[in-house]
C-alpha cells in the first residue's frame, strides 16, 4: 500500500470508457508523471485524484483512505490548472489566501503564509495586483503560489507549463525540480511533453487510447520500453524502429535487415537468450545516440558493432550532428559528434550500440525478451 | 483606400451621408414629439391647452399640475394623488426585481457549473415558462394566490412577477455563465468553497454586465405592467400604471389633461432613470462574452 494507490480505478461516459482499468500505487514524496498525447485520459485521470470527476468503477485512497465519497475540498490536495485559473475578480494576495480562508485560517496567519509564499515565488512586489495584470509566467507562479500556501498531502498539476514560452518553460521546469527536492510532497503531474517527463520525475506513467502502457522510473522508460508506442513517445529525437529477421547464428541471435544498396546488414543481438526467437521476424530498436560514429561510440559497451551504410542527409545541431541512413526501408537517424566528416550521398561507418537494443513484435507491438 | 481607417464602417459620399443624416433627424424628432408635448403641456395652465395650440410653449409656467398629478388628483374615488400608488409600485418592483434576479442568477449557476440529470428540460421548460401569454395564467394565478392568502395584496404581485420573471433571468444568466471557465468553480471547489461561497466569491462579482441587462429587463417589465397590476390587486395594493389609468378615467366633469400628461410622466420617470444609470452598461452587457478580449 503506497501514500496514493490508485486500485482497478476506470471512468466511463455513458457507454465509451476513457480510463481503462489503472492500478497505480504513489509513494510519499514521489514525483510521478503522467504522460501520453492528447486525449488519451491524462486529465481525466488527474481530476479523479482531485475528486471532480467520479471514478467509476474502482477505488482511489489516499494515505490508505478510501476517497470516491469524499468531497475535493477534504481530500487535503491542492491543484494547479493548466489555465491557471485565477480568480479575475481577486487580487494576487487574495487568490494565494482564498484557499486558507475557506478552511478557516485566521487573517494575521494567513497573511503571514502568503508573505512566505510570496517570498519563495519572488512574487511578493505583485501581491497587490489583479490577475488581470500579470505576465503567463507571473500567472503560473500565482497559480503555483495558491497551491503552495496549502500543505497539502499530494499536490496534482495539469499542464501546468503548456501555456508558456519555450524558455520560460525550461525556467519553471528547473523551478518546480528544486521546489519539490525542498519539499518533499508528493507530485502528480500531467504533460504531454516527454521532455517535461523524463526530467521532472521520479516515475513516469506512460498512457495512450485510455491504458497505462508502462509504468516505471524515467531510466526504466527510456532505457527498457514495454512496447512499440513507448519507444516511439518517449525520447527525441525519437527511436528508431525498423524490420528485421532474428537468424541462429551459431547459439546467439543476429539480426538481418536490407541495406540501401540493397546488401543485407547484420547485427549481433547482445541478450543470448534471444536465439530461442530464431526465424521470427521483429521490429528493432535503436535509439540515435546508440549508433555513432566508431569513435564516438561508448566505451563501456561490450557490444559495438560496425557496419558499413550509405548516409542520406546530415544535419547539424550544434553540438552533434544526426546522420540519417536506411536500415529495412526505414529512415534511421544516427547521433554523430559535431567534428566528424560526414558527406551525404558516401558510404560510412556506423557503430551500432547492440546493448541499447530493444526487439519488439510487428504483430503485438509488445517487447521480445 | 490608402489611408488606413479605424473604424469599419462602410464609407459613403457626402451626399449620402446628408441623406441619412437628415432622416435620421426627422425620425428623432418625430420619436420626440410626443414626449415634448408631454413635458410642456403637463407645465400648462389648463385652459392654455384647452385654447388650442398644443405644441406651443406655456405663456405662463406652472408647476401646479404636477403638484396635484402627485397629491391631490381624484385617483378612483379618493382624492389621493398618484404618491400611494407610485410607492406600491417601488415596494412591488424593488424585492420582485432582486429576487428574480438573485434566482436567475441561481439558476445559471447550477444549469451550468452543477449539472445534474434532465437539466436542459428543466431549461427547455422554464424557457417555455417565459412565452406561456398572460392573458393564459389569470385565472390559474388568481386561484394560487387566493389559496396563499395574497390575492389583492402587494407580496401577491411581487409573487406573480417573480414567477413570471425568473424564466427570463435564468436565461440571461445562463447564457452569461456558460462562458465562464469551469476550472475557476473546480479551483474553488478544490480550495474548499461550497456551494454557495463559490457563487458568491466566484461568480457575482463577475456577473456585473449581465446583472444589469436583466435589471433593466425586469425593472421596465414589471414596472410597465398593467394586466396583472389590473387583475390581482385592490384598491390599496394598486400600482403606478393602473392609477394612471385611473386618473385619466376618473376625473368627473373637466379632463384636467395637464395634470394627466403630469402623471404620466410620473409614471415614466423610474424606467427612464434606470435606461440612463445603468444603460451604459447595457449594450455592453449584450455583447458580454460574443468578443474575446
Ligand atoms: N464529458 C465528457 N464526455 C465524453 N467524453 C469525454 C468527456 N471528457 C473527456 N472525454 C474524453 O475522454 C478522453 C480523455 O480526455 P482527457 O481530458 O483526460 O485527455 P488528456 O489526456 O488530458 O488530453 P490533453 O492532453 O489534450 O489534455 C478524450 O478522448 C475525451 O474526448
Ligand atoms: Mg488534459
Amino acid at each position: 500500500m503506497g501514500f496514493l494507490d490508485i486500485k482497478q480505478a476506470t471512468k466511463s461516459y455513458g457507454a465509451v470508457q476513457v480510463l481503462q482499468e489503472t492500478d497505480i500505487s504513489v509513494e510519499e514524496g514521489e514525483f510521478l508523471v503522467l504522460v501520453g498525447p492528447s486525449g488519451c485520459g491524462k486529465s481525466t485521470l488527474l481530476n479523479m485524484i482531485a475528486g471532480l470527476e467520479d471514478v467509476s468503477s474502482g477505488e482511489i485512497a489516499i494515505r490508505g483512505q478510501r476517497m470516491n465519497e469524499v468531497r475535493p475540498a477534504e481530500r487535503n490536495i491542492a491543484m494547479v490548472f493548466q489555465s491557471y485559473a485565477l480568480y479575475p475578480n481577486m487580487n494576487v494576495a487574495q487568490n494565494i489566501a482564498f484557499g486558507l480562508e475557506m478552511h478557516g485560517v485566521p487573517k494575521p496567519e494567513r497573511d503571514k503564509k502568503v508573505q512566505e509564499v510570496a517570498e519563495l515565488l519572488q512574487i511578493t512586489q505583485l501581491l497587490k495586483r489583479k490577475p488581470g495584470q500579470l505576465s503567463g509566467g507571473q500567472r503560473q507562479r500565482v497559480a503555483m503560489g495558491r497551491a503552495l500556501v496549502r500543505d497539502p498531502d499530494v499536490f496534482l498539476f495539469d499542464e501546468p507549463l503548456s501555456n508558456l514560452d519555450a524558455k520560460l518553460r525550461v525556467d519553471m521546469r528547473t523551478e518546480i525540480k528544486k521546489l519539490h527536492q525542498k519539499l518533499g510532497t508528493t507530485i502528480v503531474y500531467v504533460t504531454h511533453d516527454q521532455i517535461e517527463a523524463l526530467t521532472l520525475s521520479t516515475r513516469i506513467a506512460v498512457m495512450f487510447g485510455g491504458y497505462v502502457q508502462q509504468l516505471g522510473t524515467p531510466k526504466e522508460i527510456y532505457d527498457n520500453p514495454a512496447n512499440m508506442f513507448v519507444a516511439g513517445f518517449m525520447g527525441s529525437p525519437s527511436m528508431n524502429l525498423f524490420p528485421a529477421t532474428l537468424a541462429d547464428a551459431g547459439g546467439t541471435a543476429q539480426a538481418e535487415f536490407t541495406l540501401k544498396d540493397g546488401g543485407t546488414g547484420v547485427l549481433p543481438i547482445a541478450d543470448p537468450a534471444i536465439v530461442k526467437h530464431a526465424g521470427r521476424k521483429v521490429i528493432l530498436g535503436i535509439r540515435p545516440e546508440a549508433i555513432t560514429d566508431p569513435d564516438g561510440a561508448d566505451r563501456n559497451s561490450k557490444a559495438i558493432h560496425q557496419l558499413e551504410a550509405q548516409v542520406e542527409v546530415t544535419e547539424p545541431a550544434g553540438s552533434d550532428t544526426f546522420v540519417v541512413t536506411e536500415f529495412g526501408g526505414k529512415e534511421i537517424t544516427g547521433r554523430f559528434r559535431a567534428d566528424v566528416a560526414v558527406q551525404p550521398g558516401t558510404s560510412h561507418t556506423f557503430a551500432v550500440n547492440m546493448e541499447k537494443a530493444v526487439l519488439f513484435d510487428p504483430e503485438t507491438e509488445a517487447r521480445i525478451r | 483606400m490608402a489611408q488606413a481607417s479605424s473604424d469599419t464602417a462602410v464609407r459613403t459620399g457626402s451626399a449620402t451621408r446628408f441623406i441619412i443624416y437628415t432622416v435620421l433627424i426627422v425620425f428623432c424628432l418625430y420619436y420626440l414629439l410626443p414626449l415634448y408635448v408631454m413635458v410642456v403641456n403637463s407645465l400648462k395652465p389648463l385652459d392654455e391647452i384647452r385654447g388650442g395650440g398644443m405644441l406651443s410653449l406655456p405663456e405662463v409656467w406652472t408647476l401646479a399640475p404636477w403638484g396635484s398629478a402627485w397629491s391631490t388628483a381624484q385617483i378612483g374615488v379618493e382624492a389621493t394623488g398618484l404618491k400611494p400608488y407610485f410607492l406600491n409600485s417601488i415596494i412591488m418592483v424593488v424585492p420582485a426585481v432582486a429576487i428574480s434576479t438573485l434566482l436567475g442568477a441561481l439558476n445559471g449557476y447550477v444549469l451550468t457549473k452543477w449539472r445534474f440529470r434532465g437539466d436542459t428540460i428543466v431549461f427547455g421548460l422554464m424557457l417555455f415558462g417565459c412565452f406561456i401569454p398572460f392573458q393564459m395564467v389569470l385565472i390559474p394565478m388568481a386561484r394560487m394566490l387566493g389559496l396563499m392568502g395574497l390575492a389583492g395584496t402587494v407580496p401577491g404581485l411581487i409573487f406573480v412577477h417573480l414567477v413570471y420573471g425568473i424564466g427570463f433571468s435564468t436565461l440571461y444568466f445562463r447564457n452569461y455563465y456558460a462562458q465562464f471557465p469551469t476550472e475557476l468553480v473546480r479551483a474553488a471547489m478544490i480550495d474548499g468553497a461550497g456551494f454557495f461561497r463559490i457563487f458568491q466569491r466566484i461568480m457575482l462579482p463577475s456577473s456585473g454586465p449581465i446583472a444589469v441587462v436583466c435589471i433593466i429587463w425586469q425593472f421596465t417589465n414589471i414596472w410597465n405592467d398593467f394586466l396583472f397590476g389590473a387583475s390581482f390587486s385592490d384598491f390599496s395594493s394598486q400600482p403606478m400604471t393602473v392609477a394612471l389609468n385611473n386618473l385619466v378615467q376618473s376625473s368627473t366633469g373637466v379632463k384636467e389633461y395637464n395634470v394627466h400628461f403630469a402623471g404620466a410622466i410620473m409614471a415614466a420617470l423610474p424606467t427612464l432613470l434606470v435606461y440612463v444609470v445603468a444603460g451604459r452598461f447595457f449594450v455592453r452587457g449584450l455583447m458580454a462574452g460574443s468578443v474575446k478580449g
